[in-house]
């Protein structure tokens, strides 16, 4: 298990774009939202907390179709499904990858990006914290659909439509957490609930991501 | 004689074309008499004027919207339990209704906020909590479209339904926690004190049980349907082999 | 490894049906037939990647090394790191003698995407012994390698034999594996019918 985690960061790692692009897009979509609705500072630090989310969001949904594509078309998913390893197990390394590559830089990245929207001083924290819990919900909500939609030709556009409504209670938790944190509000409640959600993804998911990888290997 | 025996698809054809008949007569004959009913001999609100009729549409379609999907959790859940071709084809069979009813609800829902709440549109925590069970319902149909196999595409879906309908639970209450919104309260509940007045609650019922009705015919009769395209399918393939 | 009255299915139509065989240690066994006779489905099926649509397998399952037309080989790792990883996978530690016997010594630090393509095959097929795995199972194994190549296919191969595992492999060609048994499997090829799911659909 541990070597599919190693061999996965390699190829992230030597693939190039594996860490940058969802980086780059993410940076690209901070970057666009005052051009879209004006420089004003205060309408800037008000929305940040959640345009912070949602750049993460459409960050880790571009990269989820390649979360099981090469492995699809080398041949590697079939022999790892004859391999030793559960598939529960191999579905769960992949999240981990998946959000070592993309939803930890995220995570990371964001405190900088807030600079640009002017989040309140309050925020960072909490803007860091509430991405660091929600994002490998993410990562494991996003492997699901990724393995329901394995080998189809269209399986992008088809990946974005079943993902994005899963996303919804993740990211409203998230959101509320960093935007109550931003304004000094009492962050308990969300932040709980985000918790909940994570890990309840992260126990019960993967016994379905592994049960839809199983009949699309079929 | 056990249940199971309607998942014979033939058997299935059988019943429904006896029952076909008779269940959209009735459907037809409720919708008529609680729309009329409700629409010309109820007294307006004294508070909500003439627009509160729209409830005659609004409440059932939003009920049939829930209820659909919750049939298909069911025939999901069959399918993957036993297996029965019949489950999943009415399973996708009910997706395009239940969309269609979820619309209804968000249509209507929108033509009253507009003189109610002075806006056609609000992030009601209902409200969202119907687009997005219509963003589900969406992904459901597109995912059942997608997969040439017919097999795996029932295992998916159901296995889609299951988790969807996780999520679709967690999204309402993360929804009302985001927003407390505008909406009146439940129209209907046990508890008769909340309930609106008899005068409109008879004419809703008979609404209800014609959508009710409604949802059933046209389920049947689409399920008939995907079991012919499917026969259809069958023989084309038998011909081809010999 | 034996079968026995082993149907397998495509999309839920079988097309190879009454198969009965027993491999067992220390012996090959070829199998025979045209282009879509069935051969990859039977093979997947005894490999576990799709379920028997009648009929039993035994002795398979956690015994058996799979290999297909397309290796599970990543272009951006080495040849080492990529036998490594699938070492580590089936829970192996030793590739050197994989290295040997599949003549890749001197490549042992290319990325395996500028290997040539009978070199890529000659990894992908020494996957097959970092598995520890008795049984391999082999569709099509000497597709794009040379006569050279061939012959030291067969050679791993007899060696696998000699140390007590064995081999089912599907080819066209002649191996030369004199010890290999034969099985044209085109009389097993199943009678036109409907699957069982649509069956109950006429």
């Amino acid at each position: 298990m541990i070597a599919l985690l190693v061999r996965d960061l390699r190829l992230a790692v030597r693939a190039g774009g594996g860490f940058g692009l969802g980086l780059a897009f993410f940076l690209i979509v901070t970057v666009l939202i005052p051009f879209g609705v004006g420089p004003e500072t205060g309408l800037l630090s008000r929305i940040a907390p959640g345009v912070l989310w949602i750049g993460a969001l459409l960050a880790c949904l571009l990269s989820l179709d390649r979360i099981f594509a090469l492995d699809w078309e080398d041949g590697s998913l079939d022999l790892l499904a004859t391999a030793p390893l559960p598939m529960e197990g191999i579905v769960t390394i992949k999240a981990l990858a998946h959000w070592i590559t993309t939803g930890l830089p995220l995570v990371l990245a964001a405190p900088a990006l807030g600079v640009l929207l002017s989040l309140p001083p309050s925020g960072y924290l909490w803007v860091l914290v509430s991405l660091a819990l929600g994002t490998p919900a993410l990562s494991v909500i996003g492997t699901f659909g990724a393995a329901l939609t394995v080998g189809l030709k269209r399986g992008g556009l088809l990946l974005s439509i079943l993902v994005l409504p899963l996303y919804v209670p993740t990211l409203i938790f998230g959101a509320e957490v960093a935007r109550r944190g931003a304004e000094g509000l009492a962050v308990q409640t969300p932040l709980l609930m985000l918790a909940g959600i994570s890990f309840g993804t992260l126990a019960l998911l993967p016994f379905a991501s592994a049960a839809v990888l199983r009949i699309n290997l079929r | 004689m056990s249940i199971w025996e309607y998942a014979n698809p033939v058997k299935f054809i059988r019943t429904t074309d006896r029952l076909l008949p008779g269940v959209s007569m009735a459907a037809v004959l409720c919708l008529v008499t609680g729309l009329v009913w409700g629409y010309f001999f109820t007294p307006d609100d004294y508070r909500q004027g003439a627009t509160v009729k729209i409830i005659y549409l609004h409440v059932p379609a939003a009920l049939m919207a829930i209820n659909a999907w919750i049939m298909m959790l069911v025939t999901s859940l069959i399918w993957i339990i036993r297996r029965h071709h019949v489950s999943a084809l009415a399973a996708r069979a009910a997706a395009p209704v239940g969309a269609t009813f979820t619309v209804i609800a968000l249509a209507t829902g929108a033509l009253w906020g507009q003189p109610m709440w002075g806006t056609w549109w609000a992030w009601d925590p209902r409200l969202t909590s119907f687009l997005i069970l219509f963003l589900f319902y969406l992904g459901y149909m597109a995912l059942w479209s997608a997969i040439e196999n017919d097999d795996t595409a029932a295992d998916l879906t159901s296995i889609l339904c299951l988790v969807g309908s996780v999520f679709a639970l967690l999204s309402r209450y993360a929804v009302l926690f985001w927003n407390q919104g505008l909406h009146q309260g439940a129209s209907l509940s046990m508890d008769k004190e909340e309930n609106v007045a008899d005068v409109f609650w008879y004419p809703l019922l008979v609404c209800i049980a014609g959508f009710v009705l409604l949802f059933v015919a046209l389920v049947f009769l689409r399920t008939q349907t995907e079991i012919r395209a499917r026969r259809s399918r069958a023989l084309l393939a038998r011909e081809g082999r010999t | 490894m034996s079968v026995r009255d082993l149907a397998v299915a495509r999309g839920g139509v079988p097309v190879l049906e009454g198969l009965s065989f027993t491999l067992a240690a220390g012996r090959a066994l070829v199998l025979r037939g045209p282009n879509g006779s069935g051969k990859t489905t039977l093979l997947r099926t005894i490999a576990g990647l799709q379920p028997a649509f009648e009929g039993e397998i035994e002795g398979a399952g956690e015994r058996i090394a799979y290999a297909a037309h397309s290796d599970g080989l990543k272009s951006m790792l080495s040849v080492t790191e990529n036998l490594r990883f699938w070492a580590q996978v089936f829970a192996q530690s030793d590739i050197e003698p994989a290295l040997d016997g599949f003549d890749l010594r001197g490549l042992e630090d290319r990325m395996a995407g500028t290997l040539s393509a009978g070199q890529k095959r000659r990894l992908g097929l020494a996957r097959l012994m970092v598995t520890g795995r008795p049984v391999w199972v082999l569709d099509e194994p000497t597709v794009s390698l040379d006569k050279a190549s061939v012959a030291r296919f067969a050679e791993a191969v007899r060696g696998h034999l000699a140390g007590g595992g064995s081999a089912l492999l599907a080819t066209h060609i002649d191996l030369g594996l004199d010890e290999a048994e034969v099985l044209d499997v085109t009389p097993f090829k199943a009678a036109p019918r409907v699957s069982a799911l649509d069956e109950a659909f006429l």
